[in-house]
């Protein structure tokens, strides 16, 4: 499998509208009425968010099935 | 879920229920533990049982008529288990009993009178319970009957021994004491005033005198009630040999009932019911039922030393010989309840319990929707239990409560949605018809594995049956039912009974096991027929490739579990084909494929297991008439057919080795059967469904899509999102953009990179959480 090389701090990504590349910042996971602040790779300019696939299929899959038993 | 159903489920399991010897034991004794502690050498713990069930362990052991060996289930396959004899090796060996544990002291005192069995064993019992016990004996020691016995049959030491462990206990005892019924210290009148319950068990001679005006029976004795061993005196209890003779003295029968006084004194001095929850006091049938069909006969271990009973290995082999008895029925034929280590009784009380979590983390929603509904449970089961019910009421209950976790159905519930859109749906008459007789009905799974054959079957009926035949392509909305969603449930029933309105009512012939069940069980009024009976050999292309073995080993979907019309139409149409069967088992007894109950999609692992242990029954290649059960077996790697795959070969190569087409490929097939049919059949001019885009991907990637459930719909509706309106990441390393987009409740996340005008995919992944 591929893996999303863009995904990891060392190598920002550039957002696509905006040209620039993207930083750390904070941004707000939200489900089922409860939020979690999370600092993520994130466009400066447009706030595109990227989430990567360690964290989706990992960690936030953890959260999204516990809060769902709950 | 309702409380009073959760109960009486609870009592149709029959697992819990007491083995045959230990139902058959007036005490309870649980031979089966004692047993199991034998057969590991254990000898201390087998005495322990003993010790458990009487306050006299030893002489039990030595003495008791073991009525429990005359019901052991063994004896289905060989000798009964020696019981008996290996209560007396637990004494001789597991030597020294344990001594017995008093509850606090209470205030409350009883009288016993007489120091016999039964009377012993009522005061130890009571002592053991706190009560302050005074025995009256008239003869100089306590139990002077057991030692007139002989001494090989109970040596006086066993008896010793038993007393001398009762001496902590806080029993007063009075030998030569004999009571009259005279005024005085030792009269009868006294002893009742004097003491808070009085137990009177006198032995066997007849009283021919009058006790404190106790109410008598016939010429013997005193009237006793036989369940608690109340007298008409409401302190007063009676038992013991006195309420058997004439008949032949019972040292058990004693030991017994020492045991039921204890426990109706006990409860007369806390005003509790004396009569309550007795039902099985003393010997009783169990409902536990055992199945000792498979089991080897073996006859029992002969003692060598004779009189001397067994010794310590003799015991142990004997002790393995136990079955052990219990029922399990049903957790040996399903990898589900298998998987989950337990049985139903306990699976009802924790799902009941996970529901009632009101605070706090479900932790069982995943094993309440990893059920297949399958009903073979039910099948073996002797008292007919169903888990289906049960997981079924608590899946449509946390639906309705909104506590189902909403990504354990949402895949298939959106397949559901796809299956009732316009993509697919169709009600038609037969072209040239106004009406339709009857109507085709092939499932949306087989339109979703095997579009042609959809098509072809169409084509046959069409030829063959007169009165026109109308086609009506729809999902049944089992998805919906077995995901305990009833409004989604309803929604599809009602759509697809519009279907069958809009043609004129026809009877319904239909490819999928699913649908005739879900016709039969929730709009009985469409008449359904199964399809099977309807192709005739003779009248088809039958060129059946080398690659197809003669013989194939048959696998029933589990939808039409016992539908005999289902289950031999099927098989009269093999015979016809010319294919010897090979049973799995009973038609009946048929297993899940893991698509069942949806667990595939909650839990792909159990779901994997489930196929992978139903395909290692025969090495044969299977046939089988689901759709999806033949696609499963594919994915298993488990070369497997269509039924429809042999009635219609057409020169294919090797039919058996088609792989499962995949959750993409099935949604492409029946937007594609659609189109097909509208344009050969009713001769419509169809636009071609061209992809917006090109995606180029390898294999691999296609199952990586499979396995995270993304639909390559899913993968194609981000990219191009991504680049109609340039919101992606773009990776100056690789070249490669990263692009993502949230349709309902999912985000996807696709990682593609251009091949000229087309777009190939590298990665694809999906999480439900916001991000913002």
């Amino acid at each position: 499998m591929a893996s999303t090389s863009g995904s990891t701090p060392e190598s920002p990504l550039i957002c696509g509208k905006c040209k620039v590349p993207l930083v750390l910042g904070k941004v707000t996971a939200h489900y089922l009425g409860s939020e979690f602040p999370i600092e993520l790779w994130k466009c400066p300019g447009c706030g595109k968010v990227l989430v990567p696939e360690s964290l989706a299929t990992g960690k936030m899959l953890q959260v999204e099935q516990a809060l769902e038993d709950k | 879920m309702d409380r009073e159903r959760v109960r009486q489920w609870e009592t149709q399991c029959i697992q819990e229920q007491a083995p045959a010897c230990t139902a058959a034991c007036p005490v309870h004794v649980d031979a089966r533990k004692l047993t199991e502690c034998v057969a590991r050498g254990d000898f201390k713990g087998g005495l322990a049982v003993l010790a458990n069930a009487v306050p006299l362990p030893l002489i039990l052991a030595h003495i008791c008529d073991h009525p429990c060996q005359s019901h052991c289930r063994r004896s289905d396959a060989g000798d009964a288990i020696e019981i008996g004899l290996l209560e007396r090796a637990c004494a001789e060996y597991g030597l020294p009993a344990p001594a017995p544990r008093p509850q606090a002291l209470r205030k409350q005192r009883v009288a016993i009178v007489g120091g016999g069995l039964s009377g012993v064993s009522t005061a130890a019992g009571l002592a053991i319970r706190g009560y302050e016990v005074s025995i009256f004996e008239a003869r100089p020691r306590l139990l002077h009957r057991l030692r007139s016995l002989d001494a090989s049959t109970l040596p006086a030491h066993v008896i010793d021994a038993d007393l001398a462990a009762l001496r902590q206990l806080c029993i007063a005892v009075h030998c030569d004491a004999l009571i009259s019924r005279h005024a005085g210290p030792f009269g009868l009148d006294a002893i009742a005033a004097d003491f808070d319950a009085v137990y009177l068990a006198p032995g066997p001679e007849p009283l021919d005198q009058d006790v404190l005006g106790l109410a008598r029976t016939g010429q013997r004795g005193i009237r006793i009630d036989p369940l608690t061993l109340a007298t008409s005196h409401p302190k007063v209890f009676a038992g013991g040999a006195q309420r058997y003779a004439p008949a032949p003295y019972s040292p058990i029968a004693s030991i017994a009932d020492g045991n039921f006084a204890t426990v109706s004194i006990d409860r007369f001095l806390q005003g509790a019911s004396l009569a309550a929850n007795r039902d099985n006091q003393g010997a009783y049938s169990s409902r536990l039922y055992v199945n000792t069909k498979e089991l080897t006969a073996s006859t029992a271990i002969h003692a060598a030393g004779g009189g001397r009973g067994y010794s310590k290995d003799e015991a142990q082999q004997e002790a393995r010989r136990c079955i052990p008895c219990q029922c399990l029925e049903c957790v040996k034929v399903c990898q589900y309840l298998e998987d989950y280590g337990s049985y139903p009784k306990r699976y009802v009380r924790q799902i009941y319990n996970n529901e009632c979590i009101v605070m706090g983390v479900r932790n069982l929603n995943k094993m309440v929707n990893s059920c297949a509904l399958c009903g073979l449970c039910t099948a073996v089961c002797p008292e007919k239990f169903s888990m289906a019910d049960v997981v079924l009421d608590a899946r449509q209950s946390m639906v309705r409560t909104a506590k189902m976790p909403p990504s354990a159905h949402d895949f298939a519930l959106r397949d559901l949605a796809f299956s009732q859109s316009e993509a697919f749906t169709l009600a038609r008459h037969q072209p040239g018809f106004q009406s339709s007789q009857t109507a085709f009905l092939p499932g949306c799974q087989l339109s979703a594995s095997s579009p042609q054959h959809v098509a072809s079957c169409y084509a046959h009926l069409r030829n063959s049956l007169p009165g026109g035949v109308g086609l009506i392509l729809q999902c049944c909305g089992s998805p919906a039912f077995w995901a305990g969603d009833e409004a989604k449930f309803q929604t599809a029933l009602h759509s697809l009974k519009a279907a069958w309105s809009d043609l004129g009512k026809p009877r319904l012939i239909t490819a999928c096991s699913s649908c005739y069940r879900m016709l039969r069980d929730h709009l009985p009024q469409i008449p359904v027929e199964p399809l099977w009976p309807h192709l005739t050999p003779k009248s088809l292309p039958n060129a059946l490739p080398e690659t197809i073995s003669r013989t194939l080993a048959i696998h029933d979907p589990c939808s039409t579990r016992g539908v005999k019309e289902v289950e031999q139409s099927a098989r009269a149409l093999l015979g016809e084909l010319g294919i010897a069967t090979v049973e799995l088992n009973e038609p009946g007894l048929t297993t899940c494929c893991g698509y069942g109950g949806l667990v595939q999609f909650v839990n792909p692992q159990l779901a994997g297991k489930t196929v992978a242990r139903r395909a290692k029954q025969s090495d044969e290649d299977f046939v089988t008439y689901c759709a999806m059960c033949r696609d499963r077996f594919a994915h298993q790697g488990k070369r497997a057919l269509h039924i429809l795959d042999l009635v219609f070969a057409n020169g294919a190569l090797d039919p058996a080795a088609r792989p499962d087409p995949g959750f993409s490929q099935r949604q492409e097939n029946r937007a594609h059967l659609k189109s097909l049919l509208l344009c050969e059949v009713w001769g419509e001019k169809v636009s071609a469904m061209e992809p917006s885009i090109e995606l180029r991907m390898s294999e691999e990637m296609r199952l990586l899509l499979e396995q995270r459930m993304i639909l390559v719909e899913d993968v194609r509706r981000t990219i191009e999102n991504a680049e109609q309106t340039g919101d992606k990441l773009e990776n100056p390393a690789t070249g490669h953009f990263l692009a993502s987009y949230r349709s309902a409740c999912v985000t996807y996340w696709v990682e593609y990179s251009t091949e000229g005008s087309a777009f190939v995919v590298h990665n694809a992944y999906s999480h439900r959480m916001e991000v913002r």
